[in-house]
């Protein structure tokens, strides 16, 4: 293997060695097979495992997901790409109302062990429809993993664990981060789902983020070093399950909180952590808890307004600074 | 077996549903099922008659009037009445209730309140059962509304696209809920009017004789298995109560009421085996047989206890618990 392996590399990748270890893993969704996905992301496998186990759709989301779900109450383990995450909405029944409460309202009676794929996030200039980060749609539903890797050794071994997991796990890929580099994970990599990463430490802030916005907070911390702050950076990887204990145990060291997310601010996942943090973690902080989410807009065009939309690095650096008075 | 005594099996079956739906009502009205039902008396022979055609392991997906589908298929009206009472001995743990009844140790996958939603998630356990080689076939249940809802059309065009082997046997009581169904669909037979735009076959059935859907289903069963892709059953029939609880179906005209009950699919085999020569005291054994176990499940079912409270933390995740963080 090569010494870098791209993040859109290391989806086909991931989702490779898992259909090598288990016949019972078959991938469905628009244009995946011969034309190896619209954004490349599952390049080979057609070719490596054949139409049997590769299977191109129509455009019907409801079809993909719920045929995906009948598959997983069956003995398979589908993984069914949803070509943007913006289109999750054409199958949202099946995200909300059926994989997530089948489990539960038949009394344990089935389980689903599916991932759906899809390509999430802007920054790339697709417009209001193309470009949404909806992780935190997820987040609304009970019966949901979330996953959402941000370097390509994650991507692989976030990988390995949703589809080896028995329940039913939503895995965004980031669009941004397709073209990012990073070192190939050895053979059998798994990243637990709900262990966040520290990816810098520091004793200073502590900035929790997400998938692209990993990037975004390392980019502050950079620039806040430099202003003698020391930023530590938690990449919560997961949603669902939510790593409270890794947050909680950095507030320790630091004392102070600012989240770093893509989705809007009105509903985003930072909410739910800054309530958690507030009911266990009070006596922890010296500051007021700091979101830095994206403006309550949908997502315009131009590079100009996105970049006024979606969080950046200065708007991070600049909360944490606001937060030295305290 | 001799015809009649097959009948004679098929007639009892009937009876005891009917019965456990007698009972419902009454419970309901005795303020001991909370909610709401729909019930399926008058549309037995649609759930008796498929059932008899298939394979004791083939999938079945109903809706959430599926009392019949899940008694049929080997659930016990002890445990069905247990489940609407909201007791512990309940088919689903209590946690279902009446629209989501499913028995999965004998294939019957479940009861969807979403009209459509488990279209897809047929299609899905029917692919598969191909791609395991198990030579099994699903079947969905649902009713003439359902022919409206986009996830009706993605599953037919993906099943009959991937030729997969599922049957879609669509129960139509010519009501859309409160309206009728030929108010709102532009063509005659709401769903064998449609096969042909996915060049599938689509027939037409009395749903109310329990013989003629026996051998349509069996026909269709045989062909699905063979490899030669899905099919649509539009069976006729007709229910008895509105469509739901709050529903008195003051809306239906007294003489079109009239005649479909003068078409009872239990008079109608009742009528047939009396033809066949089977004597009066032998169909009143059978229907006393029945009433007696509806009776005996009334009486179980008022015993159980509730469900233990913490169960409602159960069964969200295929651990059994419902942890959603660190």
């Amino acid at each position: 293997m090569a010494d870098v392996i791209t993040y859109r590399e290391a989806v086909a990748e991931g989702i490779a060695r898992e259909m090598r270890r288990d016949g019972s893993v078959v991938c469905l969704g628009e244009d995946i097979g011969a034309a190896g996905g619209v954004f490349k992301t599952t390049v080979g496998l057609l070719e490596e495992f054949g139409p049997e186990r590769v299977w191109d759709t129509p455009i019907s989301e409801q079809a993909i997901v719920g045929a995906a779900m009948g598959a997983a109450m069956t003995g398979m383990r589908p993984v069914a790409e949803i070509m943007f995450s913006d289109f999750l909405a054409c199958c949202w029944d099946y995200l909300a109302n059926e994989i997530p409460k089948v489990r539960y309202m038949t009394g344990g009676q089935v389980t689903v062990p599916l991932v759906v794929r899809t390509a999430n996030g802007g920054g790339l200039g697709f417009g209001a429809q193309h470009s949404q980060a909806t992780e935190n749609w997820a987040l609304t539903v009970p019966g949901l993993k979330i996953a959402a890797p941000a370097t390509p050794a994650d991507v692989i071994g976030m990988m390995a664990a949703a589809i080896r997991s028995d329940d039913p796990v939503v895995f965004f890929e980031h669009k941004g981060l397709l073209a990012s580099k990073g070192p190939p994970p050895a053979p059998d990599h798994v990243v637990e789902l709900g262990r966040a990463a520290v990816v810098r430490e520091g004793g200073d802030v502590t900035l929790v983020a997400l998938a692209s916005m990993v990037r975004v907070a390392l980019e502050a911390a950079g620039r806040l070093a430099a202003e003698g702050i020391e930023a530590e950076v938690v990449d919560l990887r997961c949603l669902v399950p939510l790593d409270v204990a890794t947050v909680l145990a950095s507030l320790g060291r630091t004392s102070r909180l600012v989240t770093v997310e893509e989705n809007p601010y009105q509903g985003g996942w930072g909410a739910t952590l800054a309530s958690v943090v507030a009911d266990e973690g009070f006596g922890l902080l010296d500051a007021p808890v700091r979101r830095v989410a994206g403006e309550c807009v949908p997502l315009p065009f131009a590079d100009e307004l996105e970049e006024e939309v979606i969080p950046t690095a200065d708007k991070v650096a600049a909360a944490v600074r606001s937060l030295a008075a305290y | 077996m001799a015809v009649r005594d097959e009948l004679l099996a098929l007639y009892e079956q009937m009876v005891l549903i009917r019965r456990t739906e007698k009972a419902a009502h009454d419970l309901f009205l005795s303020g001991l099922v909370k909610g709401t039902t729909h019930l399926a008396a008058g549309q037995e022979a649609i759930a008796v008659g498929a059932s008899a055609a298939l394979r004791p392991d083939d999938y079945v997906f109903a809706t959430y009037r599926g009392h019949h589908h899940a008694l049929a298929r080997g659930a016990t009206p002890e445990e069905c009445l247990a489940e609407l009472m909201s007791r512990a001995t309940g088919l689903c743990g209590a946690k279902g209730g009446s629209m989501h009844l499913t028995k999965a140790s004998s294939g019957m996958l479940g009861s969807y309140a979403i009209v459509g939603s488990h279209l897809p998630m047929a299609a899905g356990a029917a692919w598969s059962a191909r791609l395991r080689g198990t030579g099994q076939i699903a079947v969905a249940f649902f009713g003439d509304g359902a022919t409206n809802i986009g996830a009706f059309h993605e599953a037919l065009n993906l099943a009959a696209v991937w030729k997969l082997p599922v049957l879609f046997v669509c129960e139509n009581n010519l009501y859309m809920e409160y309206t009728p169904i030929a108010d709102v669909t532009a063509v005659a037979r709401p769903a064998a009017d449609r096969a042909p735009s996915y060049g599938i076959p689509g027939e037409v059935v009395d749903g109310n004789d329990v013989v003629a859907v026996r051998e349509a289903v069996a026909r269709l069963a045989g062909r699905a298995r063979a490899g030669d892709g899905p099919a649509l059953l539009e069976a006729l029939t007709y229910r008895h109560f509105g469509h739901s609880r709050a529903d008195p179906a003051t809306y239906r005209p007294a003489e079109e009421v009239e005649r479909w009950l003068k078409h009872d699919p239990l008079d109608l085999a009742r009528g047939r085996l009396a033809e066949l020569g089977v004597p009066e005291e032998t169909l009143t054994e059978a229907e006393a047989r029945a009433q007696d176990v509806v009776q005996k499940a009334v009486e179980a079912a008022k015993a159980a206890p509730p469900p233990e409270p913490r169960e409602a933390l159960t069964d969200v995740w295929a651990d059994g618990g419902a942890a959603w963080r660190t």
